[in-house]
């Protein structure tokens, strides 16, 4: 079990390097939904469910989608590097 | 190294945190800064949430006649921790707007291009 | 301990190179052959430099350091420019190295006070506490909630929730202020942006994402009502659930176009429903207050632990909170896409 939790806690580590290293900004949204539903398994793992329920939810979900519009509203979503 | 098996998540939020700092210094993007600022606020509640863990214990879901509190984790910190997630979806929401109304008005989201167009502006 | 593990991670353009750059090369979607000189990071001041420079038509050699924030300012127009982006080059060297210096010390400030905190896990930590055993020991008499986490959210601290109901609210109104279309000043821009959105919405044959809406989107909002109306004795309650329904009002939207779901939803609807869930919240409270309980109401029947039918005042309370989050979601979507509820 331990090594299941150091391999999430890893995965969360690299997430978040790679979101600050992306040049995209569509890279870093898709990048920070993975890094939220790996924050759900991990609070499933510490025995909280209401926390995983409400985290996939409201992190992987409406957050992205709210950042995904608003990519979209300041023209963000196309080219290759826009930053 | 038992420093760090007792400790890990506490080390892996301290570290998701100086991630999220150091993103909302260095980037001059805002979404960027917005996306840092969430990470910042999830290691905050990883950091809490990991308090109420202990070990062997079972999800705060009281069944008649089993209540004990040696059988189950602390739910005092998965309380705080529920009405933080959603506080910290509308604070980002409110930010994404305002953000959006700058692109309206300077047709950019940098924040250098911003400050040198307001203060073009001013004068 | 971390902190030397955090700046291997953070910079390590010293020691490892070729790895980290084919690190960045992947995350940006790169081939291995076009390889970066420096992070993106140290990149980022000069990319604005460069974009300014084409700007301003005045050369001029640079001037000296400006050292406080009203040199640029007394001078005219085009000069006060260039000494702002020369100002910003100069500075941003100093800004990026403080910052991170600033960064790793704060980091190893907080890495050497949590590893003095009592270790991850145990039962016998400061943190679990009388009040925890309280809770978890006398709520299923109290409240009647089986989900101790529901009856200390909504019973003991239900305060507390409704302070978190009226921040949603608020940021709702924000929102609505800042990126609703005014009905008096014609925004050209906006208008049109819409109109070509509906156009796409009518013209679009998505199938695949209507016909997976249309499978989806029911089971969607019925598990949300599941998790509500759970709330006291599963895992769940109003937040989860609520999101889970804005959710799938989300994807209706997103798949169907504005049009279906503007019949149901309209902007009268949307706040009479909101303020309605919150009002009917503080009457609850303001009830159970007035009876003087500090659990909700002595002559409120609790119900057999374990029946949906039980619990006091928690289940109509996480209706409230559900409505109120469930339409605050689907606020925030509507007013970011079209600028209307």
């Amino acid at each position: 079990m331990i090594i299941l939790e150091f391999a999430l806690i890893t995965f969360l580590i690299v997430c978040a390097i790679a979101f600050t290293f992306s040049k995209r900004l569509l890279t870093s949204v898709i990048i920070f939904m993975a890094y939220s539903l790996i924050m759900s398994i991990i609070w499933l793992i510490m025995e909280s469910p209401d926390l995983a329920i409400t985290e996939a939810a409201v992190g992987a979900g409406v957050t992205s989608v709210l950042l995904f519009l608003a990519l979209k509203k300041v023209n963000a979503l196309k080219g290759k590097k826009d930053e | 190294m038992e420093v760090i098996l007792a400790h890990y998540y506490d080390i892996a939020a301290v570290i998701l945190f100086g991630i999220g700092f150091l993103t909302l210094l260095l980037h001059r993007n805002l979404i960027k800064k917005i996306i840092g600022l969430n990470i910042m606020d999830t290691s905050i509640f990883l950091f809490l949430a990991s308090k109420g863990y202990i070990f062997e214990r079972v999800a705060p879901i009281v069944q008649e006649g089993a209540t004990n509190a040696e059988a189950y984790i602390n739910p005092v910190p998965s309380g705080l921790v529920l009405t933080g997630i959603v506080v910290s979806v509308s604070v980002s929401a409110f930010l994404l707007a305002l953000t959006q109304r700058l692109y309206k008005k300077y047709k950019t989201i940098n924040l250098d291009e911003i400050i040198v167009l307001a203060k073009k502006e001013e004068e | 301990m971390s902190n030397s593990n955090y700046n291997k991670d953070k910079i390590p353009s010293t020691h490892s190179k070729a790895p980290w750059n084919a690190f960045v090369g992947w995350v940006n979607g790169d081939t291995p052959e076009d390889k970066f000189e420096k992070p993106e990071l140290y990149q980022a001041p000069k990319q604005s430099h460069d974009a300014h420079n084409e700007e301003s038509a005045v050369q001029q050699t640079p001037m000296p350091q400006a050292e406080n924030e009203q040199e640029y300012n007394t001078d005219h127009t085009e000069q006060g420019h260039f000494l702002l982006k020369e100002k910003f080059t100069k500075f941003y060297k100093v800004y990026i190295v403080i910052a991170v210096i600033i960064g790793c010390f704060v980091v190893g400030i907080l890495a050497y006070a949590v590893c003095c905190l009592p270790p991850y896990g145990y039962a016998e930590n400061p943190v679990n506490n009388e009040v925890s055993e309280k809770y978890l020991e006398d709520g299923l008499e109290d409240t009647g909630a089986t989900n101790a986490v529901a009856g200390m959210i909504l019973d003991y601290r239900a305060f507390d929730t409704f302070g978190e109901s009226t921040v949603l609210f608020v940021a709702v109104i924000a929102v609505t202020m800042l990126m609703k279309r005014s009905m008096n000043k014609k925004d050209e821009e906006g208008e049109r942006l819409v109109a070509h959105e509906t156009e796409i919405d009518k013209k679009d044959q998505n199938l695949i994402l209507k016909y997976g809406a249309m499978i989806l989107v029911p089971f969607i909002i019925l598990f949300g009502v599941y998790v509500i109306l759970n709330g006291h004795i599963s895992p769940g309650g109003g937040f989860s659930g609520g999101a889970i329904i804005g959710g799938g009002l989300m994807l209706y939207a997103m798949a169907f176009g504005h049009e279906k779901i503007s019949k149901i939803i309209t902007y009268r609807s949307f706040t009479v429903i909101t303020s309605c869930a919150l009002l009917t919240y503080a009457g609850c409270k303001a009830y159970s207050f007035y009876t003087g309980a500090n659990h909700l109401g002595g002559d409120i029947p609790k119900g057999i632990a374990g029946a949906i039918l039980s619990g006091g005042f928690i289940l109509p309370l996480n209706i409230c909170v559900g409505i109120t989050v469930a339409f605050t979601m689907y606020g925030f979507y509507s007013l970011f896409s079209k600028g209307d509820i």
